[in-house]
């Protein structure tokens, strides 16, 4: 069994409406420094077996067709451990 | 199928707990009581397995034996002839329901979720949907529209925000991905809800009359089908107690105190159950609720003619770590159970698996002796082939401890009465009532909702005719005679508190004079009882007074209750919410192109005032909003000029007389005619006669009144009814042009502005809520 | 004429739809995700809701249907598609139309009577609709502001493939307040607001909808 970590965030040009209001409401609690933050997804996926990377490149397949929209969004794979 | 785990528990058998009498158990952290704990070994002739104590437990509670409320409820069962005229299932089952004619039957009931809501507001208001429409779906009804009542701390409070956007976001979440229309209910604030919100939704669904289906569990050799999202920790809390008892070494994984809805999965259930039942799949039926699959199994096994032998190692788990004792307690949301002939169980799953719902097999009907039936039935379950549970399934569902609480009249309750809001100063001039008028239209709970209710879907399914803001939600449901329902919630806290056996009537008149001004005729009621802790004798006397005022007003407007809910310990710390009973209220209009709406559509209607007003200040949302007072006593019930007004609203509807009609209640004249003014921006003239007091006439709270706007070909016709009907009608002006100078004027006190009453009454919630 | 309306699991507004099509007149086909047949449809229809619970994105997982693969195909060949809400999402998702639609800019779901221009009338399902007419429909949704690139917006605009915009406020922040689009043959239209819940005054705000459904109807009798 291994381990693979999606995520997948807006694209910086499109608005989020949620990370936005997150990024508010830490200011209003008070914590400073906070400019800017973006909501985003992680999918975590587990497979049999081990991973290969042909595997990998499976499932970057996946992420770019289904689990991400690359009209608004991109994403990123990685091996968990 | 998951592997059983190798350190295996020992396991509470049945023959164990024969065997060893003396073993303690934590009877008492599951919330039994001693001699609750005896009358259980009683029954059991020993001790319970801790499966049994589980089960037990959790079916003894106050929410789910109704222990407390049982001896006042019992009035509700005390029926005349008029009440059962269109009766066809009683109290007793997932949800009453009634004949509107044709053939159609409609279900509905009201259901609280207040605590789960308090915890976690968006996914408390969700489950709270998701429960009631199952209730309604397990009758072999199609959901149809669902109705909320909420209630909150002050507007401007803290906690408010916090809990407020969530709920509505929830029931919003949940009914909007159901595709449920939201046709209706209320937004209440007060001191009282803040630290425990209250959350009711009623859900009401239409079938034809052979489509009903009950709970029971018949015919031997019958298969019990669990089917619907798998089983995990979800909402099991206490009985944790036993799991770590029977866990050996592994401790069991963390339990979510909060259930988590999937409204995606409860519409598939929903499609998927009524296509079960269209093909006569189904023998009997019982959704998955408070206290699971314990629930379940016993109302199936105490109803019916026969027993139920249950394999708890079939059940589909979520989380393979779950003692039996948990299976048995999970609130796991979105299951159903049923009860399927063997010839039949084929079909049964082709169609679960079409609309991709899981279904598992995970138990039978069994014959019952005599003797067994005597006893109660007989319900048996297995785990890990060994016998866990083998009770009478009566005794769990049915016939648990029911308690005679004590209560009396409060002590204050008389200085409450004694302290009326005629001491408190009054506008007197033009100007001063103008600016009360745009006060009370502009406070938390006369002003706009659209904050709330423009959160919620009320088109889908294409059969609203009318919904919030209007008086009743009114629903089409054969479009090609046009029959309909309408819904109403009601509730008046403050009027409760000062006296519960009027204020309940007074909520039970409201909800049918709302259901009436649309055009339709009441026909059933259901309730909500939300209370503080029944152990306060104050409290109690609170609930039994509002019971049986409820009862008696029923039998007086000739209404059936058919089902509902009470909720106690709402509460913070030892301040109980005010009392509150929200009342629903079903009608049928035989043609829905009848229907009458609140606004003003054009200049120059006719306006007419119902219904006779009297100096009734006392709880009024005058005195709340510029006073903050509460005393007094409510304004007086009369159910006969109830009976009467209603009567000439819906026939006159019927007739096409009405060009609108808005029901008074909360703020009187004033906010009704404001109301009916912004709802499509007529302006309204309004002349009350040279002895009248203006105050009390725009703000009296007096029942069994409306306002009716006539055109006039129609004048002569509908006074003469009036007159027949022996309903007072006093004309009070006409209605005047809409556009940007569109006013609401009082002949000889004051002219405001359309224009500045809409901008006090729409912005109250929004600005309060956005910042 | 034989307008089909598909069925996802979670889809709500079919019977709408089907309802809106037999009011215009046509016949109303009930398609399933799961089966690739479009029954000898002229005209299909993708209804609003949440289809597999709009759990991963709106429309993403209803696009992989197989039904949709058919869709796909006779669009491409001319076949008048509309896609209403969710299903102006799924025709997104598929790439039929461009751009995507986002979670409203103030977060909350809303559901209110909202004032829409016409701004093409030459489009298969808008035919029947005078120039730049003002029409009031039903918006509900909780993802309905439209998002494209810079390129992709000019494009639109500068080709006339805004089809409705709104007009008196816009309800989620859709980039110039667009409303529903179209492809460059005219047969795919999407929209946000609801055509089928405005058919008849008693049950919707307007019986304005109804032009989309007798405008394929003449288109494909013509």
């Amino acid at each position: 069994m291994a381990r693979v970590v999606v995520d997948v965030m807006l694209r910086p040009e499109i608005l989020d409406p949620q990370g936005k209001a997150v990024s508010q409401a830490l200011q209003r609690l008070g914590f400073d420094g906070v400019t800017d933050v973006r909501q985003g997804k992680r999918f975590q996926i587990t497979i049999v077996g081990e991973l290969t990377d042909e595997r990998l490149a499976d499932l970057r397949r996946a992420a770019e067709t289904l689990l991400s929209n690359p009209v608004i969004e991109s994403y990123d794979v990685q091996a968990a451990e | 199928m998951t592997a059983v785990p190798t350190d295996r528990p020992t396991i509470d058998t049945v023959e164990r707990a024969a065997d060893s009498p003396d073993i303690t158990q934590p009877w008492q952290e599951l919330g039994l009581r001693p001699d609750e704990y005896g009358q259980l070994r009683e029954i059991l002739g020993r001790r319970p397995t801790s499966a049994e104590l589980a089960m037990y437990s959790v079916m003894w509670s106050e929410h789910c034996s109704y222990k407390s409320s049982k001896v006042h409820l019992r009035q509700f069962g005390e029926q005349t002839d008029e009440m059962r005229e269109h009766l066809l299932v009683g109290i007793g089952e997932n949800a009453g329901v009634v004949d509107v004619g044709d053939g159609y039957a409609v279900t509905f009931k009201i259901e609280s979720h207040n605590h789960p809501s308090y915890v976690e507001p968006y996914q408390g208001a969700a489950t709270g949907v998701g429960g009631i429409v199952r209730d309604i779906l397990a009758m072999g009804a199609r959901p149809v529209a669902v109705l909320d009542s909420i209630r909150f701390g002050p507007l401007h409070a803290e906690d408010t925000h916090r809990v407020l956007p969530g709920v509505v976001a929830g029931i919003g979440g949940y009914g909007n991905c159901l595709g449920l229309p939201t046709i209706g209910g209320e937004t209440v604030f007060d001191e009282s809800y803040a630290g425990n919100p209250l959350v009711n939704a009623l859900c009401v669904g239409v079938m034809r009359h052979e489509q009903i289906h009950l709970a029971k569990a018949s015919g031997e050799g019958n298969l019990v089908v669990l089917y619907g999202a798998r089983t995990g920790g979800d909402g099991i809390g206490g009985v944790s107690v036993l799991a770590s008892e029977t866990f050996s070494d592994s401790g069991p994984t963390k339990r979510p105190s909060v259930q988590v809805g999937d409204p995606f999965m409860e519409k598939l259930l929903i499609e998927c159950t009524l296509e079960l039942f269209a093909e006569g799949l189904v023998t009997g039926i019982q959704d998955l609720g408070g206290a699971g699959l314990s629930c379940a199994t016993s109302e199936l096994a105490s109803a019916g003619d026969g027993g139920m032998r249950v394999d708890l190692d079939k059940v589909p788990l979520r989380d393979v770590s779950l003692a039996p004792e948990e299976i048995l307690m999970s609130e796991s949301q979105e299951r159903m159970m049923a009860v399927v002939e063997p010839a039949d169980i084929e079909r049964f799953l082709e169609v679960c698996a079409k609309w991709e719902v899981e279904a598992t097999v995970i138990g039978e009907v069994t014959a019952v002796s005599d003797e067994e039936r005597a006893r109660g039935g007989r319900l048996v379950i297995e785990w890990r082939g060994e016998r866990i549970v083998d009770v009478p399934p009566r005794t769990v569902a049915h016939e648990g401890p029911v308690y005679q609480r004590p209560f009396a009249r409060p002590e204050w309750q008389d200085d409450l009465q004694a302290d009326s809001a005629a001491r408190l100063p009054r506008p007197t001039t033009g100007d001063e009532l103008a600016e009360t008028l745009l006060r009370l239209a502009g406070s938390a709970n006369l002003g706009d909702k659209s904050w709330v209710t423009d959160q919620y879907d009320r088109y889908v399914r294409g059969n609203t005719v009318l919904a919030q803001p209007e008086d009743a939600g009114l629903l089409r449901i054969d479009e090609r005679t046009g029959r309909g329902v309408a819904v109403a919630t009601d509730g008046n806290s403050r009027f409760t508190k000062l006296d519960p056996f009027t204020g309940a009537q007074l909520a039970l008149a409201e909800a049918c004079r709302n259901v009436a001004a649309t055009g339709a005729r009441p026909l059933a009621v259901t309730d909500c009882l939300n209370f503080g802790s029944p152990e306060d004798p104050d409290v109690m006397w609170q609930f039994a007074e509002a019971t049986r005022g409820l009862a008696v007003g029923c039998r007086e407007l000739g209404l059936p209750i058919t089902g509902g809910n009470v909720s106690f310990y709402n509460q913070t710390g030892d301040d109980p919410i005010l009392p509150t009973p929200v009342i629903g209220v079903l009608g049928v209009i035989d043609d829905v192109r009848r229907r009458v709406g609140i606004g003003f559509d054009r200049p120059a209607l006719t306006l007419f005032l119902l219904g006779e007003t009297r100096d009734e200040l006392d709880g009024s949302e005058w005195a709340h909003v510029v006073h903050g007072h509460l005393g007094g006593r409510p304004p007086l019930v009369d159910l006969a000029a109830e009976r009467r007004l209603a009567d000439v609203l819906a026939t006159a509807a019927e007739s096409g007389l009405l060009a609108a009609a808005h029901d008074l209640s909360e703020g009187g004249v004033a906010q009704a005619l404001v109301e009916s003014c912004l709802r499509h921006g007529f302006g309204a003239r309004i002349e009350l006669g040279e002895d009248v007091d203006p105050f009390v006439a725009l703000f009296s709270e007096s029942a069994a009144r409306a306002i009716v706007a006539v055109a006039d070909e129609h004048l002569a016709d509908f006074q003469d009814r009036c007159t027949a009907t022996g309903v007072v009608h006093q004309r009070i002006g006409t209605t005047t042009e809409a556009g940007p100078d569109a006013t609401f004027e009082l002949v000889d006190q004051f002219t405001i502005p359309l224009a500045d009453l809409h901008t006090a009454w729409r912005s109250v919630i929004p600005q309060t809520l956005t910042d | 004429m034989r307008i089909g309306v598909v069925t996802f699991p979670g889809s709500l507004d079919d019977v709408d739809a089907q309802r809106a099509a037999m009011l215009a007149g046509a016949e109303a086909v009930a398609l399933w995700h799961g089966d690739g047949d479009l029954r000898a449809v002229d005209a299909v229809v993708l209804p609003g809701g949440f289809s597999y619970g709009d759990y991963l994105r709106c429309g993403a997982i209803a696009r992989f249907a197989p039904v949709m693969e058919s869709i796909i195909a006779a669009a491409q060949g001319g076949l008048p598609v509309l896609g209403i809400c969710n299903g102006f999402q799924v025709l997104c998702e598929s790439h039929l139309l461009p751009g995507a639609l986002v979670r409203n800019d103030h977060q909350k779901f809303v559901c209110c009577d909202q004032l829409l221009r016409v701004e093409n009338t030459s489009t298969l399902w808008t035919s029947g609709y005078s120039p730049a007419e003002v029409v009031t429909l039903v918006i509900k949704n909780g993802e309905g502001g439209y998002v494209a690139d810079e390129p992709t917006l000019e494009r639109l605009e500068g080709e006339g493939r805004v089809v409705v915009r709104y007009v008196d406020g816009n309800p989620n922040g859709s980039l110039h307040d667009i409303a529903g689009i179209c492809n460059e043959r005219g047969n795919v239209v999407g929209l946000m607001p609801h055509p089928e819940h405005a058919v008849d005054p008693l049950t919707g705000p307007t019986a304005d909808g109804l032009g989309f459904f007798t405008s394929v109807l003449k288109a494909v009798a013509a």
